[in-house]
């Protein structure tokens, strides 16, 4: 199911989003548009918002103001129903939060079971089924505290997989691994662009936003302050604050 | 070179070994020899002191008024404590949720529980009969379909098994709650954005690992609470344990004896009550030391440190 880039309207797309926490605004009048079948990466120092703005996206967090548009349905309505929302859009935070009194089968069985009322034996064969996917078919009765942090992870990521999302976010989801098992992840998310997903990913993995974006946003100021092709955000920025920014994140070692 | 002054240094010396064993904590063994001592003279004096009366405790020990006064306790006991669990944690977590109304219920709940005296309540309840003489259940405006006479054997088994829980319901919010707390925030947030609901989060995620934390000192309070049984004479509910053997030695003047049946049948209870405590923490604590948190053991360290309780035994 690889399909190009098509000029249909975007699976998401947001305008003129604000978020505010109290009274420090970390959000202001920001933009947004990912076609579906694409990745978009979100860079940005820390605390520009790229958190905040994939929990707005999920609705983790309550949107102040804006439209947040999902297959041409605003979800910042606060009357939709979050719930079925959330389970159409799939989240994998940087702590893995893997539910450690269940069984890594009975992580991704839950909700499959609890929310979409699927049949114990339907649930367990796509569970185990999204287990293989992503290369974790072995550890299936293995507890979380059993596995490596990259285990971890691809378990989360397979707990959302499972739900059959339109969207998928990733939190700087290699932050909290160790430097070796960065690479397992990494390779998985390839993977699923390959093979279609939607996704937005906010990470500090500069080589790996390179590679895998069809478009990155640099955040700044609680908006998008630039945005391009990879090719044009790495080489070629336009915006002194992106530039300031690529030359730390050069001068760590990281790109 | 002068030689070593102890043997410590050579390790072969076979001699200098042997010789250190037995002196090694001299006051400890003093102190364990006076001990026995003194125990064994208090046993040998209480079994021969005639005050003690131990043919009267003999043939009251399974007198059928005590161990119906057994039973009583024991329903009284297991009857608060379910009480006290269920809605302990409902109001655990009406004081954890958002909404302002349930969180203030709660709290003004647990303030006036806690901040008045067990016996205090338990007088309170009593007096209940007083205030509303015929309790009435049934459709306002229609045909009473029970009615019970509140000033019944039953009816103050009833306020006292209600008192003992709604009191107990306050101490159990609190053990909750610090479940609840220990359990990190990341976790429900996980639940949520999977698609869960707030009560479906709770029940599936959030209050199994909550369990762990919750599980040690609620044994400790029921442990606890089969011992306050024996103030539910302030309702005044008198078929209980300590109630049957204060009625029996008031009426053969024996008080020494009785005492030491009741207090025979409360330890024998609670002995059974601390095994099963120990199997089932041992259970909880199961391949799930090396998953508690940080937070989850200090929680737990609290929870079990400080009992945070005045009234126990009144
Ligand atoms: N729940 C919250 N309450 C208050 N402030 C918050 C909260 N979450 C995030 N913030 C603030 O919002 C800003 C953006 O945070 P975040 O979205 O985590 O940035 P990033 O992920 O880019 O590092 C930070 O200044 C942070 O302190
Ligand atoms: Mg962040």
């Amino acid at each position: 199911m690889s399909v190009p880039q098509t000029l249909a309207a975007p699976l998401l797309s947001v305008r003129g989003l604000r978020k505010s926490f109290g009274k420090s605004v970390v959000l202001t009048d920001l933009d947004l548009d990912v076609p579906e079948h694409t990745c978009t990466v979100l860079i940005g120092a820390s605390g520009s918002g790229k958190s905040t703005l994939l929990r707005c996206l999920n609705l983790l967090e309550v949107v102040d103001d804006g439209v947040v548009e999902l297959d041409g349905q605003d979800i910042a309505d606060p009357r939709v129903d979050a719930n079925a929302i959330r389970s159409k859009v799939g989240i994998v935070f940087q702590a893995f939060n893997l539910f450690p009194h269940l069984s890594v089968l009975d992580n991704v069985m839950l909700a499959p079971r609890r929310v979409h009322r699927v049949r114990r034996q339907q649930a367990e064969s796509d569970a185990v089924a999204m287990l293989e996917r992503v290369g974790l078919s072995d550890k299936a009765r293995a507890r979380p505290d059993e596995l490596s942090g990259g285990q971890q992870q691809r378990v989360a990521i397979a707990r959302a997989l499972v739900n059959r999302p339109r969207l998928m976010l990733f939190d700087e989801v290699t932050s909290a691994l160790d430097p070796e098992l960065v690479g397992e992840v990494l390779t998985l998310i390839r993977e699923l662009k390959s093979d279609g997903m939607t996704m937005v990913v906010a990470t500090h993995e500069m080589g790996f936003a390179r590679e895998v974006a069809d478009q990155v946003c640099f955040l700044d100021g609680g908006r998008v302050l630039e945005q391009g092709p990879p090719a044009q955000i790495f080489g070629a920025p336009q915006e002194p604050r992106t530039r300031q920014f690529l030359a730390r994140i050069v001068a760590a070692g990281r790109l | 070179m002068t030689p070593e002054p102890s043997g410590a240094a050579q390790p072969g010396s076979a001699a200098d070994v042997i010789k250190a064993i037995p002196l090694r904590r001299p006051g400890r063994w003093i102190a364990a020899f006076v001990i026995l001592v003194l125990v064994v003279l208090f046993i040998y004096g209480a079994a021969t002191n005639a005050n003690f009366q131990w043919s009267t405790y003999r043939s009251y020990l399974f007198d059928r008024r005590i161990t119906k006064g057994v039973w009583a306790t024991l329903q009284l006991t297991f009857l608060a404590m379910a009480l006290g669990v269920v809605l302990g944690v409902a109001l655990a977590v009406m004081r954890l949720s958002a909404n302002p109304v349930l969180k203030s219920v709660a709290w003004a709940y647990l303030w006036v529980f806690r901040g008045t005296p067990v016996y205090v309540q338990l007088v309170f309840w009593g007096l209940f009969s007083s205030i509303y003489p015929h309790l009435s259940l049934g459709i306002p405006f229609a045909h009473q379909f029970a009615h019970f006479d509140i000033q019944s054997l039953q009816a103050f088994f009833f306020f006292a098994a209600l008192g003992l829980g709604l009191n107990e319901a306050a101490y159990m919010a609190e053990i909750v709650r610090a479940g609840i707390s220990s359990v990190g925030e990341g976790q429900s947030e996980a639940a949520t954005a999977l698609g869960m609901s707030w009560p479906l989060t709770m029940r599936r995620v959030v209050l199994p690992q909550a369990m762990r934390v919750i599980i040690p000192p609620t044994g400790n309070e029921l442990i606890s609470m089969l011992k306050t049984t024996s103030l539910v004479i302030a309702v005044p509910f008198t078929g209980d344990l300590y109630s049957q053997a204060r009625q029996i030695s008031g009426a053969n003047f024996r008080p020494v004896p009785l005492l030491m049946v009741a207090s025979t049948w409360y330890l024998a209870i609670t002995s059974v009550l601390m095994v099963g405590q120990y199997f089932l923490e041992k259970h909880y604590a199961k391949g799930s030391s090396r998953t508690m948190t940080a937070r989850q053991l200090r929680v737990l360290a609290k929870a079990i440190g400080n009992p945070d309780r005045g009234g126990d035994g009144a």
